[in-house]
């Protein structure tokens, strides 16, 4: 073998931990002594930011557009519910069950995402969160209907930390389950199998004459997406001991696939930054005015997909990376 | 000797057009074989029908023996059937070596590997890269796909095939648009290719193609016209009047 002179270190080392990433995740830490009335709404930021994640995982990695993310969201969330109301309270064993309905739906639906391209992908995501959503209201026996799931009675997280009401427990909780399975996926999409699913998103063309199974990438990517979705349903349930029928709501999967766009897609972080933007300005400019924060919204979705395809996170990559001379 | 690559009255039909017509086609192990055609001749069209990129509407495709008509894509680069392709199908925003190391990694079947970060893969890592040094591009390995040189980007195109190690490797038109200085450096590289890989090129430039070709293949409306000795087909009355022309009087 003829030895290669090249610094190969940018790639052996692409997947170490930057110190940005640890200074981030000392947010919540923070977050929690800054704000402790807000537990709740610190809560729902990393429930959505798990939710966003999902949606980065099938669209900024495999490159599926989805309108109806919220179908596995809802399904996860209806499974804890359920399991929870009929004596399998444990939170472990509910996030694990969610994982498994939402991934059974994602595995079952991908076979339909395979096939045409975006437009495609966005009426058939669509299609089939609407069905999930009419049938969630409509089986009322089961799911409370419009009423949403009541009697939802969850134990405390491994038998120690009962839910309170302040809410701390629930924080951590989220907080500690968004971390983890961040972490996985950061893994994931480092991975050989990550870049595989980069490689089908940049050229899905070229993917099969480089000797890669794309469909069956897909359908592993859109099951693995759906299971994270179906985590963060069952997570709002668990820490609000309720189900209602808006987490299968159309709003929410569009709400998420602009919350992913503004954060931008591809990065995991521009997910997790994108929620917390979104969150924490919604809460403080929606009290303000109603309009005007939809009115705002809106011009800074326009603005983003005109002029920062790759949203917060690309601006934020703009500004750290020092001038490059062209080579 | 069995052939490594044979096609059995292959034809592809674009509702009433014949883009190929019952092409019955055989390589031999470690061959260097040129097609050639007229624009429209169907060269593609046949690269596309033996990788499984189209579906034929008839006819067969054997490597090295079996039958792989019905396989996909992917199935036959795993057997060692791989292309380039005439217009770059490159993965823009992976720098020069994380593209071929994605393709070593998906040649060594660690493409379903979800938790050791690519860089921890040691092995693909430096397969890639050696195969960058052997094609002489290592200056731009940590550079981005999309910022290269047309000509830098073309060696890409091949750096990906290679990468997966064919048997037998199809080149469409692998210099097409690249200036002459660049195009012969890549035909270099091509020429120095080991015997065990068999090669197929389709190319318009026929100096190139008398210079590297011990067989030629010459398909015209869709249709093998001839195969012969580069010799033979230089002389060859039917080939100069469709389609060399003057190319070869001067
Ligand atoms: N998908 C398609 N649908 C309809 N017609 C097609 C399709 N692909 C190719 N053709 C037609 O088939 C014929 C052969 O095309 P092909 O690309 O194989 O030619 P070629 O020999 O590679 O030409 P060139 O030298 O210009 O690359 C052309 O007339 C082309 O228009
Ligand atoms: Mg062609």
């Amino acid at each position: 073998m003829t030895p290669v002179k090249l610094d190969l270190s940018p790639l052996r080392r692409a997947a170490a931990w930057h110190w940005a990433e640890y200074a981030f995740w000392l947010l919540p830490l923070v977050a929690y002594f800054v704000f402790p009335k807000n537990l709740a709404l610190l809560s729902q930021i990393a429930i959505t930011a798990l939710f966003c994640l999902s949606l980065d995982l099938i669209l900024g990695y495999a490159g599926i557009v989805s309108l109806g993310h919220a179908a596995f969201f809802g399904l996860g969330a209806y499974a804890a519910g359920l399991m929870a109301k009929y004596g399998w309270g444990d939170p472990l064993l509910g996030l694990a069950g969610a994982a498994l309905a939402a991934a059974a739906a994602g595995f079952l639906t991908s076979f339909l995402v395979l096939r045409g391209a975006d437009l495609t992908r966005l009426m058939v995501t669509l299609g089939v969160s609407m069905m999930l959503y009419e049938a969630a209201n409509k089986l009322t026996d089961f799911t409370g209907g419009v009423d949403g799931l009541q009697g939802v009675d969850i134990q405390p997280v491994l038998g120690m930390f009962s839910f309170d009401l302040y809410g701390k427990t629930a924080y951590w909780y989220s907080v500690a389950v968004l971390f983890l399975m961040f972490w996985v996926a950061r893994r994931l999409v480092h991975s050989p199998f990550g870049l595989s699913l980069r490689g089908i998103r940049q050229n899905v063309g070229r993917m099969p004459a480089i000797g890669a199974p794309v469909n069956a990438r897909l359908v592993a990517a859109y099951t693995i997406g759906a299971a994270y979705a179906g985590v963060a349903g069952a997570l709002l349930t668990q820490t609000t001991q309720f189900v209602s029928l808006d987490v299968m709501a159309f709003s929410r999967s569009a709400e998420l696939l602009l919350i992913l766009v503004l954060g931008g897609t591809g990065s995991l972080y521009g997910a997790l930054i994108g929620t917390m933007v979104f969150m924490a300005a919604h809460h403080f400019l929606s009290d303000i005015n109603p309009q005007y924060w939809q009115f705002w919204l809106g011009a800074a979705l326009v603005l983003i997909v005109l002029f920062a395809r790759d949203g917060i996170m690309g601006l934020l990559r703009k500004l750290s990376a020092p001038a490059r001379t062209p080579s | 000797m069995t052939p490594v690559l044979q096609t059995r009255n292959l034809s592809k039909r674009f509702g009433g057009f014949f883009a190929s017509k019952d092409v019955s086609l055989s390589i031999e192990p470690g061959a260097r074989h040129a097609l050639i055609g007229p624009n429209g001749a169907g060269k593609t069209t046949l690269i596309n029908l033996l990788t499984g990129f189209l579906e034929p509407s008839a006819g067969e495709v054997f490597l090295k023996g079996e039958d792989v008509t019905r396989l996909a894509q992917h199935q036959r680069v795993k057997r060692g059937l791989v292309r380039t392709f005439q217009i770059n199908r490159l993965f823009a925003e992976m720098t020069v070596l994380e593209s071929v190391t994605l393709s070593v990694c998906e040649r060594l079947g660690l493409g379903w590997n979800w938790w050791r970060p690519v860089g921890d893969h040691t092995a693909a890592i430096d397969e890639a890269a050696e195969l960058l040094a052997t094609l002489r591009l290592l200056d731009v390995a940590h550079t981005q796909t999309r910022s290269l040189a047309y000509g830098r980007q073309r060696m890409i195109e091949i750096a990906l095939a290679l990468a997966a190690k064919p048997q037998v490797l199809l080149l469409d038109e692998p210099a097409a648009g690249v200036p002459t200085d660049e195009s012969r450096e890549l035909f270099e590289t091509i020429a120095q290719l080991p015997r065990e890989v068999t090669i197929v090129l389709i190319e318009h430039d026929m100096d190139l193609v008398f210079r590297f070709a011990e067989r030629i293949s010459v398909l015209v409306g869709g249709a093998l016209l001839t195969e012969d000795l580069p010799e033979v087909i230089a002389r060859d009355r039917r080939v100069r009047e469709v389609y060399l022309g003057e190319a070869l009087d001067g």
